[in-house]
Protein backbone atom coordinates (compact mmCIF):
# COMPACT_ATOMS: atom_id res chain seq x y z
CA UNK A 1 0.00 0.00 0.00
CA UNK A 2 1.70 3.13 -1.42
CA UNK A 3 2.32 6.14 1.58
CA UNK A 4 -0.17 8.99 0.98
CA UNK A 5 1.92 12.23 1.83
CA UNK A 6 2.15 16.12 1.41
CA UNK A 7 5.35 16.84 0.69
CA UNK A 8 7.30 19.52 -1.62
CA UNK A 9 9.56 19.32 -4.23
CA UNK A 10 12.77 19.11 -2.41
CA UNK A 11 11.26 16.92 0.59
CA UNK A 12 10.10 14.25 -2.53
CA UNK A 13 13.48 14.64 -3.75
CA UNK A 14 15.43 13.90 -0.23
CA UNK A 15 12.83 11.69 0.67
CA UNK A 16 13.89 9.45 -2.64
CA UNK A 17 17.59 10.20 -1.52
CA UNK A 18 16.99 8.98 1.96
CA UNK A 19 15.23 5.54 0.41
CA UNK A 20 17.77 4.88 -1.80
CA UNK A 21 20.45 5.26 0.80
CA UNK A 22 23.49 6.15 -0.90
CA UNK A 23 26.89 5.80 -0.20
CA UNK A 24 28.05 9.45 -0.65
CA UNK A 25 26.31 12.98 -0.74
CA UNK A 26 27.98 15.92 -1.20
CA UNK A 27 26.46 19.26 -1.60
CA UNK A 28 26.91 22.14 -1.14
CA UNK A 29 23.69 24.78 -0.28
CA UNK A 30 22.60 26.87 -3.02
CA UNK A 31 18.88 28.45 -3.47
CA UNK A 32 16.39 26.76 -4.38
CA UNK A 33 17.93 23.33 -3.61
CA UNK A 34 18.86 24.26 -0.53
CA UNK A 35 16.67 21.99 1.00
CA UNK A 36 17.56 19.10 -0.54
CA UNK A 37 20.92 18.61 1.59
CA UNK A 38 19.49 20.28 4.10
CA UNK A 39 16.78 18.10 4.98
CA UNK A 40 18.96 14.53 3.84
CA UNK A 41 21.73 16.19 6.68
CA UNK A 42 18.87 15.60 9.19
CA UNK A 43 18.69 12.00 8.07
CA UNK A 44 22.35 11.18 8.07
CA UNK A 45 22.10 13.16 11.79
CA UNK A 46 19.32 11.20 12.82
CA UNK A 47 21.30 7.92 11.82
CA UNK A 48 18.13 6.93 8.94
CA UNK A 49 20.89 6.72 6.47
CA UNK A 50 24.09 5.20 6.14
CA UNK A 51 25.23 8.02 3.52
CA UNK A 52 28.92 9.44 4.18
CA UNK A 53 27.79 13.15 3.92
CA UNK A 54 30.45 15.85 2.63
CA UNK A 55 29.80 19.22 3.63
CA UNK A 56 32.21 21.21 0.95
CA UNK A 57 32.86 24.75 0.33
CA UNK A 58 31.58 24.98 -3.21
CA UNK A 59 29.68 23.20 -6.00
CA UNK A 60 33.11 22.95 -7.74
CA UNK A 61 34.33 20.76 -4.54
CA UNK A 62 30.82 18.47 -4.18
CA UNK A 63 30.85 17.60 -7.81
CA UNK A 64 34.54 16.45 -7.25
CA UNK A 65 33.55 14.63 -4.41
CA UNK A 66 30.81 12.69 -6.30
CA UNK A 67 33.18 12.02 -8.94
CA UNK A 68 36.50 10.87 -6.34
CA UNK A 69 33.48 8.67 -4.92
CA UNK A 70 32.04 7.29 -7.71
CA UNK A 71 35.13 6.25 -9.10
CA UNK A 72 36.48 4.74 -5.86
CA UNK A 73 33.00 2.18 -5.83
CA UNK A 74 30.40 4.21 -4.32
CA UNK A 75 27.14 5.41 -5.07
CA UNK A 76 27.36 9.32 -4.65
CA UNK A 77 24.64 11.95 -4.95
CA UNK A 78 24.10 15.96 -4.87
CA UNK A 79 21.33 18.93 -5.54
CA UNK A 80 22.17 22.13 -6.66
CA UNK A 81 20.59 24.89 -8.96
CA UNK A 82 21.86 28.18 -11.25
CA UNK A 83 25.23 29.58 -10.28
CA UNK A 84 26.25 26.12 -8.33
CA UNK A 85 25.60 23.97 -11.35
CA UNK A 86 27.40 26.16 -13.55
CA UNK A 87 30.86 26.48 -10.96
CA UNK A 88 30.26 22.75 -11.60
CA UNK A 89 30.52 22.97 -14.77
CA UNK A 90 33.94 21.37 -16.08
CA UNK A 91 33.23 18.38 -13.49
CA UNK A 92 30.11 17.80 -15.38
CA UNK A 93 32.20 17.22 -18.42
CA UNK A 94 34.82 15.07 -16.23
CA UNK A 95 31.85 12.78 -14.84
CA UNK A 96 29.92 11.64 -18.18
CA UNK A 97 33.39 11.35 -19.82
CA UNK A 98 35.12 9.16 -17.05
CA UNK A 99 31.29 7.17 -17.20
CA UNK A 100 30.72 7.87 -13.82
CA UNK A 101 27.14 7.59 -13.14
CA UNK A 102 26.43 9.97 -10.38
CA UNK A 103 22.87 11.21 -9.59
CA UNK A 104 21.88 15.03 -8.87
CA UNK A 105 18.67 16.74 -8.29
CA UNK A 106 18.84 19.94 -10.66
CA UNK A 107 16.34 22.47 -8.99
CA UNK A 108 16.35 24.66 -12.08
CA UNK A 109 16.88 28.57 -11.68
CA UNK A 110 18.19 31.21 -13.42
CA UNK A 111 21.57 32.33 -14.19
CA UNK A 112 22.62 35.47 -12.62
CA UNK A 113 23.28 38.23 -13.95
CA UNK A 114 21.47 40.29 -13.22
CA UNK A 115 21.16 38.17 -9.99
CA UNK A 116 18.23 36.48 -9.63
CA UNK A 117 17.07 33.42 -7.73
CA UNK A 118 13.81 32.23 -9.26
CA UNK A 119 13.08 29.87 -11.48
CA UNK A 120 13.90 29.58 -15.42
CA UNK A 121 16.25 26.88 -17.50
CA UNK A 122 18.79 28.46 -18.13
CA UNK A 123 21.15 26.19 -15.66
CA UNK A 124 19.94 22.92 -16.64
CA UNK A 125 20.03 24.12 -20.52
CA UNK A 126 23.51 25.39 -20.37
CA UNK A 127 24.54 21.65 -19.08
CA UNK A 128 22.54 20.07 -21.91
CA UNK A 129 25.88 19.09 -24.08
CA UNK A 130 27.59 18.14 -21.13
CA UNK A 131 26.78 14.32 -21.84
CA UNK A 132 24.18 14.10 -19.00
CA UNK A 133 21.21 12.42 -19.07
CA UNK A 134 18.48 14.85 -17.74
CA UNK A 135 14.94 14.03 -17.17
CA UNK A 136 12.26 16.60 -16.32
CA UNK A 137 9.68 16.90 -13.85
CA UNK A 138 6.18 18.76 -13.72
CA UNK A 139 5.17 18.31 -10.54
CA UNK A 140 6.08 16.73 -7.32
CA UNK A 141 5.23 13.17 -7.64
CA UNK A 142 6.92 13.30 -11.01
CA UNK A 143 10.53 14.37 -8.96
CA UNK A 144 10.08 11.61 -6.83
CA UNK A 145 9.26 9.35 -9.33
CA UNK A 146 12.29 10.32 -11.75
CA UNK A 147 14.41 10.00 -8.60
CA UNK A 148 14.34 7.00 -8.06
CA UNK A 149 14.56 5.71 -11.61
CA UNK A 150 17.41 7.73 -11.64
CA UNK A 151 20.33 5.47 -10.71
CA UNK A 152 18.73 2.12 -12.36
CA UNK A 153 19.12 4.33 -15.87
CA UNK A 154 22.14 5.65 -15.42
CA UNK A 155 24.58 2.59 -14.13
CA UNK A 156 22.77 0.60 -16.68
CA UNK A 157 25.87 -1.21 -18.41
CA UNK A 158 25.09 -0.12 -21.70
CA UNK A 159 24.70 3.62 -20.30
CA UNK A 160 26.81 4.42 -17.60
CA UNK A 161 26.29 7.91 -17.55
CA UNK A 162 25.19 10.34 -14.69
CA UNK A 163 22.02 11.84 -14.68
CA UNK A 164 20.47 15.02 -13.70
CA UNK A 165 16.62 15.42 -12.08
CA UNK A 166 15.35 18.76 -13.02
CA UNK A 167 12.27 20.29 -11.52
CA UNK A 168 11.37 23.71 -11.38
CA UNK A 169 13.03 26.44 -8.79
CA UNK A 170 10.23 27.44 -5.96
CA UNK A 171 7.21 26.33 -7.77
CA UNK A 172 7.79 22.81 -7.52
CA UNK A 173 10.76 22.61 -4.79
CA UNK A 174 8.56 24.71 -2.68
CA UNK A 175 5.50 23.95 -3.08
CA UNK A 176 3.78 21.02 -1.33
CA UNK A 177 1.33 19.08 -3.10
CA UNK A 178 -0.30 15.52 -2.10
CA UNK A 179 2.21 12.65 -2.89
CA UNK A 180 2.16 8.63 -3.43
CA UNK A 181 5.28 7.26 -1.91
CA UNK A 182 6.62 4.16 -1.93
CA UNK A 183 7.35 2.01 0.84
CA UNK A 184 11.02 1.55 1.64
CA UNK A 185 11.34 -1.99 1.45
CA UNK A 186 10.23 -1.37 -2.54
CA UNK A 187 12.60 1.32 -3.14
CA UNK A 188 15.12 -0.81 -1.89
CA UNK A 189 14.60 -3.88 -4.01
CA UNK A 190 13.71 -1.51 -6.88
CA UNK A 191 16.99 0.65 -7.25
CA UNK A 192 18.95 -2.51 -6.24
CA UNK A 193 22.41 -2.36 -4.94
CA UNK A 194 24.87 -0.82 -6.61
CA UNK A 195 27.73 -3.21 -8.23
CA UNK A 196 30.00 -1.30 -10.25
CA UNK A 197 32.26 -3.49 -12.81
CA UNK A 198 35.71 -1.29 -12.53
CA UNK A 199 36.00 0.97 -9.54
CA UNK A 200 39.10 2.32 -7.56
CA UNK A 201 39.19 0.61 -4.19
CA UNK A 202 38.62 -2.67 -5.91
CA UNK A 203 42.21 -4.37 -5.10
CA UNK A 204 41.19 -7.43 -6.92
CA UNK A 205 41.14 -5.39 -10.67
CA UNK A 206 43.13 -2.19 -10.07
CA UNK A 207 42.66 0.62 -12.39
CA UNK A 208 43.10 3.95 -13.25
CA UNK A 209 41.03 6.56 -13.90
CA UNK A 210 40.77 9.88 -15.56
CA UNK A 211 44.17 9.37 -17.74
CA UNK A 212 45.63 11.77 -20.59
CA UNK A 213 44.00 11.01 -23.64
CA UNK A 214 45.24 12.99 -26.43
CA UNK A 215 44.45 13.02 -30.08
CA UNK A 216 45.36 9.21 -30.21
CA UNK A 217 42.17 8.06 -28.12
CA UNK A 218 40.08 10.87 -26.93
CA UNK A 219 37.67 10.99 -30.04
CA UNK A 220 37.17 7.45 -29.84
CA UNK A 221 36.01 7.69 -26.17
CA UNK A 222 33.82 10.66 -26.94
CA UNK A 223 32.17 8.06 -29.87
CA UNK A 224 31.78 5.40 -27.38
CA UNK A 225 29.97 8.06 -24.78
CA UNK A 226 27.75 8.99 -27.22
CA UNK A 227 26.68 5.70 -28.40
CA UNK A 228 25.81 5.18 -24.14
CA UNK A 229 23.63 8.32 -24.98
CA UNK A 230 21.51 6.75 -27.48
CA UNK A 231 21.66 3.53 -25.54
CA UNK A 232 20.18 5.46 -22.72
CA UNK A 233 16.98 5.89 -24.56
CA UNK A 234 15.89 2.31 -24.37
CA UNK A 235 17.14 1.80 -20.36
CA UNK A 236 15.02 4.69 -19.78
CA UNK A 237 11.59 3.07 -21.56
CA UNK A 238 12.71 -0.32 -19.75
CA UNK A 239 12.99 1.47 -16.65
CA UNK A 240 10.02 3.40 -16.80
CA UNK A 241 8.05 0.34 -17.49
CA UNK A 242 9.15 -1.59 -14.80
CA UNK A 243 8.28 1.74 -12.38
CA UNK A 244 4.74 1.47 -14.11
CA UNK A 245 4.29 -2.39 -13.26
CA UNK A 246 5.54 -1.21 -9.64
CA UNK A 247 3.47 1.68 -9.03
CA UNK A 248 0.86 2.11 -11.79
CA UNK A 249 2.55 5.42 -12.59
CA UNK A 250 3.42 5.97 -16.69
CA UNK A 251 6.51 7.44 -18.04
CA UNK A 252 7.65 7.62 -21.31
CA UNK A 253 10.14 9.58 -23.22
CA UNK A 254 7.33 12.23 -23.09
CA UNK A 255 3.68 12.59 -22.41
CA UNK A 256 0.80 13.53 -25.29
CA UNK A 257 -1.90 14.86 -23.36
CA UNK A 258 -4.74 15.22 -25.61
CA UNK A 259 -3.28 14.82 -28.89
CA UNK A 260 -5.13 12.54 -30.58
CA UNK A 261 -7.57 14.49 -33.02
CA UNK A 262 -5.63 18.52 -31.47
CA UNK A 263 -4.88 20.35 -34.66
CA UNK A 264 -2.26 22.38 -32.97
CA UNK A 265 0.12 21.41 -29.66
CA UNK A 266 2.39 23.21 -27.11
CA UNK A 267 5.97 21.79 -26.06
CA UNK A 268 6.84 22.54 -22.57
CA UNK A 269 8.83 21.12 -20.02
CA UNK A 270 8.51 20.63 -16.41
CA UNK A 271 6.13 23.02 -14.50
CA UNK A 272 4.39 24.83 -17.28
CA UNK A 273 3.16 21.84 -18.68
CA UNK A 274 0.95 21.03 -15.79
CA UNK A 275 -0.49 25.16 -16.43
CA UNK A 276 -0.71 24.15 -19.98
CA UNK A 277 -3.15 21.33 -19.17
CA UNK A 278 -5.59 23.32 -17.70
CA UNK A 279 -5.69 25.53 -20.24
CA UNK A 280 -6.34 22.34 -22.58
CA UNK A 281 -9.26 21.66 -20.65
CA UNK A 282 -10.26 24.47 -20.59
CA UNK A 283 -10.37 25.06 -24.38
CA UNK A 284 -11.37 21.57 -25.44
CA UNK A 285 -14.76 22.59 -23.87
CA UNK A 286 -14.72 25.21 -25.73
CA UNK A 287 -14.22 22.78 -28.86
CA UNK A 288 -10.73 23.79 -29.86
CA UNK A 289 -8.54 20.87 -30.72
CA UNK A 290 -5.46 21.63 -28.90
CA UNK A 291 -2.82 19.12 -27.39
CA UNK A 292 0.29 19.34 -25.09
CA UNK A 293 3.59 17.47 -25.72
CA UNK A 294 5.44 17.69 -22.67
CA UNK A 295 9.36 16.01 -22.61
CA UNK A 296 10.11 14.22 -19.44
CA UNK A 297 13.55 12.97 -21.62
CA UNK A 298 15.33 15.64 -22.72
CA UNK A 299 18.92 14.05 -23.29
CA UNK A 300 18.92 11.59 -25.25
CA UNK A 301 16.65 13.78 -27.07
CA UNK A 302 14.00 11.46 -28.61
CA UNK A 303 14.37 13.04 -32.33
CA UNK A 304 12.20 10.08 -34.06
CA UNK A 305 9.11 10.02 -31.70
CA UNK A 306 9.06 13.39 -31.07
CA UNK A 307 9.43 14.44 -34.63
CA UNK A 308 6.82 11.43 -35.06
CA UNK A 309 4.46 13.15 -32.92
CA UNK A 310 4.59 16.50 -33.91
CA UNK A 311 3.66 15.39 -37.72
CA UNK A 312 -0.24 15.02 -37.38
CA UNK A 313 -0.44 19.07 -35.87
CA UNK A 314 -1.05 21.82 -38.18
CA UNK A 315 0.98 24.66 -35.84
CA UNK A 316 3.13 24.02 -32.98
CA UNK A 317 4.42 26.34 -30.16
CA UNK A 318 7.46 25.23 -28.00
CA UNK A 319 8.37 27.14 -25.55
CA UNK A 320 11.20 27.93 -23.56
CA UNK A 321 12.37 28.86 -20.11
CA UNK A 322 15.79 29.52 -21.66
CA UNK A 323 16.83 31.78 -24.22
CA UNK A 324 19.84 31.02 -26.47
CA UNK A 325 21.07 33.77 -27.10
CA UNK A 326 21.58 32.76 -30.83
CA UNK A 327 18.84 34.95 -32.44
CA UNK A 328 17.33 32.17 -33.72
CA UNK A 329 15.51 30.04 -30.82
CA UNK A 330 15.43 28.91 -27.80
CA UNK A 331 16.99 25.25 -26.94
CA UNK A 332 14.07 22.80 -27.13
CA UNK A 333 13.03 25.00 -29.93
CA UNK A 334 16.15 24.41 -32.11
CA UNK A 335 16.07 20.43 -30.81
CA UNK A 336 12.94 20.36 -31.93
CA UNK A 337 13.15 21.71 -35.32
CA UNK A 338 15.94 19.88 -36.05
CA UNK A 339 14.51 16.84 -35.09
CA UNK A 340 11.25 17.31 -37.36
CA UNK A 341 13.98 18.65 -40.57
CA UNK A 342 16.09 15.53 -40.17
CA UNK A 343 12.47 13.02 -39.81
CA UNK A 344 11.83 14.99 -42.77
CA UNK A 345 8.20 15.91 -41.27
CA UNK A 346 7.73 19.01 -43.02
CA UNK A 347 4.16 19.65 -42.36
CA UNK A 348 3.43 21.50 -39.14
CA UNK A 349 4.57 25.28 -38.86
CA UNK A 350 6.41 25.60 -35.67
CA UNK A 351 7.04 28.86 -33.66
CA UNK A 352 9.37 29.61 -30.54
CA UNK A 353 7.84 31.60 -27.23
CA UNK A 354 10.67 32.47 -24.80
CA UNK A 355 9.03 32.72 -21.45
CA UNK A 356 8.67 33.38 -17.68
CA UNK A 357 12.34 34.08 -17.62
CA UNK A 358 13.69 34.81 -14.15
CA UNK A 359 10.80 33.58 -12.18
CA UNK A 360 8.64 35.88 -14.25
CA UNK A 361 5.11 34.31 -13.56
CA UNK A 362 3.93 32.48 -17.04
CA UNK A 363 -0.45 32.64 -16.99
CA UNK A 364 -2.95 30.27 -18.76
CA UNK A 365 -3.64 34.00 -20.56
CA UNK A 366 -0.83 33.35 -21.82
CA UNK A 367 -0.86 30.02 -22.96
CA UNK A 368 -4.37 30.94 -24.11
CA UNK A 369 -2.82 33.40 -26.15
CA UNK A 370 -0.18 30.87 -27.97
CA UNK A 371 -2.61 28.25 -28.78
CA UNK A 372 -5.15 30.82 -30.37
CA UNK A 373 -2.40 31.82 -31.83
CA UNK A 374 -1.53 28.30 -33.16
CA UNK A 375 -5.14 28.39 -34.17
CA UNK A 376 -4.82 31.26 -36.59
CA UNK A 377 -2.07 29.70 -37.81
CA UNK A 378 -3.57 26.37 -38.67
CA UNK A 379 -5.91 28.25 -40.56
CA UNK A 380 -3.78 30.12 -42.76
CA UNK A 381 -0.92 28.52 -43.25
CA UNK A 382 0.96 31.88 -42.65
CA UNK A 383 3.61 32.63 -39.88
CA UNK A 384 4.57 36.55 -39.22
CA UNK A 385 7.12 35.75 -36.81
CA UNK A 386 9.08 32.33 -35.71
CA UNK A 387 11.56 33.65 -32.23
CA UNK A 388 8.83 35.20 -30.06
CA UNK A 389 8.82 36.07 -26.40
CA UNK A 390 5.84 35.89 -24.45
CA UNK A 391 5.09 38.19 -20.65
CA UNK A 392 8.16 40.58 -21.17
CA UNK A 393 6.78 44.27 -21.46
CA UNK A 394 7.36 45.43 -24.24
CA UNK B 1 34.55 -4.04 -23.48
CA UNK B 2 37.53 -5.45 -24.20
CA UNK B 3 38.34 -5.39 -21.02
CA UNK B 4 36.53 -7.72 -19.16
CA UNK B 5 36.34 -8.37 -15.00
CA UNK B 6 38.80 -10.42 -15.60
CA UNK B 7 41.78 -11.32 -12.77
CA UNK B 8 43.83 -13.18 -15.16
CA UNK B 9 46.87 -11.12 -15.49
CA UNK B 10 47.77 -12.30 -19.20
CA UNK B 11 44.31 -11.85 -19.87
CA UNK B 12 44.54 -7.88 -18.87
CA UNK B 13 48.21 -7.05 -19.97
CA UNK B 14 46.89 -8.39 -23.66
CA UNK B 15 43.83 -6.25 -23.47
CA UNK B 16 45.81 -3.42 -22.20
CA UNK B 17 48.05 -3.50 -25.01
CA UNK B 18 45.10 -3.58 -27.37
CA UNK B 19 43.18 -0.60 -26.03
CA UNK B 20 46.53 1.44 -25.59
CA UNK B 21 47.31 0.46 -28.79
CA UNK B 22 47.17 3.44 -31.61
CA UNK B 23 44.61 1.96 -33.59
CA UNK B 24 42.02 0.50 -31.57
CA UNK B 25 38.50 1.37 -32.20
CA UNK B 26 35.95 2.93 -30.32
CA UNK B 27 34.09 -0.56 -29.36
CA UNK B 28 37.40 -2.07 -27.79
CA UNK B 29 38.62 1.07 -26.05
CA UNK B 30 38.38 1.06 -22.27
CA UNK B 31 35.24 2.65 -21.22
CA UNK B 32 36.10 6.38 -19.88
CA UNK B 33 39.86 6.06 -20.44
CA UNK B 34 39.68 4.19 -17.53
CA UNK B 35 43.76 1.85 -17.26
CA UNK B 36 43.67 -1.47 -16.11
CA UNK B 37 46.96 -2.05 -15.02
CA UNK B 38 49.54 -0.86 -13.48
CA UNK B 39 53.48 0.10 -15.32
CA UNK B 40 51.70 1.32 -18.27
CA UNK B 41 53.03 4.37 -19.18
CA UNK B 42 55.56 2.87 -21.30
CA UNK B 43 52.96 1.84 -23.88
CA UNK B 44 52.17 5.63 -23.70
CA UNK B 45 54.64 7.10 -26.68
CA UNK B 46 55.48 10.77 -25.57
CA UNK B 47 58.58 10.54 -27.70
CA UNK B 48 55.59 11.69 -30.42
CA UNK B 49 56.02 15.18 -28.95
CA UNK B 50 59.37 15.74 -29.59
CA UNK B 51 60.39 18.68 -32.31
CA UNK B 52 64.39 18.61 -31.49
CA UNK B 53 66.14 14.92 -30.91
CA UNK B 54 69.36 14.12 -29.12
CA UNK B 55 72.01 12.11 -31.21
CA UNK B 56 74.61 9.95 -29.25
CA UNK B 57 78.24 9.99 -31.17
CA UNK B 58 79.34 6.50 -29.45
CA UNK B 59 83.49 7.47 -30.52
CA UNK B 60 82.83 10.71 -28.20
CA UNK B 61 81.54 8.80 -25.26
CA UNK B 62 83.67 8.12 -22.25
CA UNK B 63 80.76 6.40 -20.17
CA UNK B 64 80.90 8.94 -17.60
CA UNK B 65 77.13 8.19 -17.25
CA UNK B 66 76.85 11.85 -16.39
CA UNK B 67 73.45 12.46 -18.81
CA UNK B 68 71.99 9.23 -17.40
CA UNK B 69 70.72 11.06 -14.08
CA UNK B 70 68.98 14.04 -15.44
CA UNK B 71 66.85 12.54 -18.07
CA UNK B 72 63.34 13.38 -16.99
CA UNK B 73 61.87 10.68 -18.89
CA UNK B 74 64.52 7.40 -18.61
CA UNK B 75 65.25 7.44 -22.24
CA UNK B 76 69.22 7.23 -21.73
CA UNK B 77 69.41 3.48 -21.96
CA UNK B 78 72.00 1.24 -19.84
CA UNK B 79 72.42 -1.74 -20.87
CA UNK B 80 73.42 -5.33 -18.97
CA UNK B 81 76.98 -4.13 -18.36
CA UNK B 82 75.63 -1.18 -17.25
CA UNK B 83 76.96 0.65 -20.68
CA UNK B 84 75.13 3.67 -22.17
CA UNK B 85 73.67 2.46 -24.80
CA UNK B 86 71.94 4.62 -27.35
CA UNK B 87 68.28 6.98 -26.89
CA UNK B 88 65.17 5.72 -26.08
CA UNK B 89 63.16 7.34 -29.35
CA UNK B 90 59.86 6.28 -28.19
CA UNK B 91 60.05 8.16 -24.89
CA UNK B 92 62.88 11.09 -25.45
CA UNK B 93 60.61 14.19 -25.33
CA UNK B 94 63.58 16.17 -26.63
CA UNK B 95 64.25 18.65 -23.83
CA UNK B 96 68.38 18.27 -23.87
CA UNK B 97 69.18 18.46 -21.03
CA UNK B 98 71.65 15.43 -21.83
CA UNK B 99 73.63 17.34 -23.91
CA UNK B 100 73.75 20.54 -22.32
CA UNK B 101 75.07 18.13 -19.60
CA UNK B 102 77.68 15.90 -21.20
CA UNK B 103 81.26 16.94 -20.80
CA UNK B 104 82.71 15.56 -23.62
CA UNK B 105 80.34 16.94 -26.59
CA UNK B 106 79.18 13.35 -27.18
CA UNK B 107 75.13 13.94 -27.49
CA UNK B 108 74.40 16.44 -30.59
CA UNK B 109 71.09 18.24 -30.31
CA UNK B 110 69.13 18.57 -33.91
CA UNK B 111 66.01 19.09 -35.08
CA UNK B 112 63.17 16.03 -35.75
CA UNK B 113 62.41 15.62 -39.25
S1 LIG C 1 77.35 12.37 -20.48
FE1 LIG C 1 78.17 12.23 -22.56
S2 LIG C 1 80.05 11.09 -22.28
FE2 LIG C 1 78.91 10.83 -20.43
S3 LIG C 1 77.77 8.93 -20.79
FE3 LIG C 1 76.45 10.57 -21.41
S4 LIG C 1 76.87 10.77 -23.59
FE4 LIG C 1 78.52 9.59 -22.77
S1 LIG D 1 66.69 15.06 -24.78
FE1 LIG D 1 65.79 15.13 -22.72
S2 LIG D 1 64.30 13.47 -22.77
FE2 LIG D 1 65.64 13.11 -24.48
S3 LIG D 1 67.19 11.75 -23.69
FE3 LIG D 1 68.02 13.83 -23.47
S4 LIG D 1 67.41 14.40 -21.39
FE4 LIG D 1 66.18 12.61 -21.93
Amino acid sequence: MAIRERLSGNEATAFAMKQINPDVVAAFPITPSTEVPQYFSTYVANGEVDTEFVAVESEHSAMSACIGAQAAGARAMTATSANGLALMWELLYIASGSRLPIVMACINRALSGPINIHNDHSDSMGARDSGWIQLYSENCQEAYDNMLMAHRIGEHHDVLLPVMVCQDGFITSHAIENIELLEDEKVKAFVGEYKPQYFLLNKENPISVGPLDHFTHYFEHKRQQAEAMKNAKKVILEVSEEFYRLTGRKYGLFEEYKTDDAEVCIVVLNSTAGTTKFVVDKMRQEGKKVGLIKPRVYRPFPVDEIAEALAKFKAVAVMDKADSFNAAGGPLFTDITSAMFSKEVFGPKVINYIYGLGGRDVRTDDIELIYNKLLNIAISGKVDSVYNYIGVRE
Amino acid sequence: MSIKDCSDVKCRVENLEKVISPDVSWKDITIGGMIANAGNAELFNTGDWRSMKPIWIKDKCKQCLLCYPVCPDTSILIDNEGKRTDFDYKHCKGCGICAKVCPFKAIDFIEEV
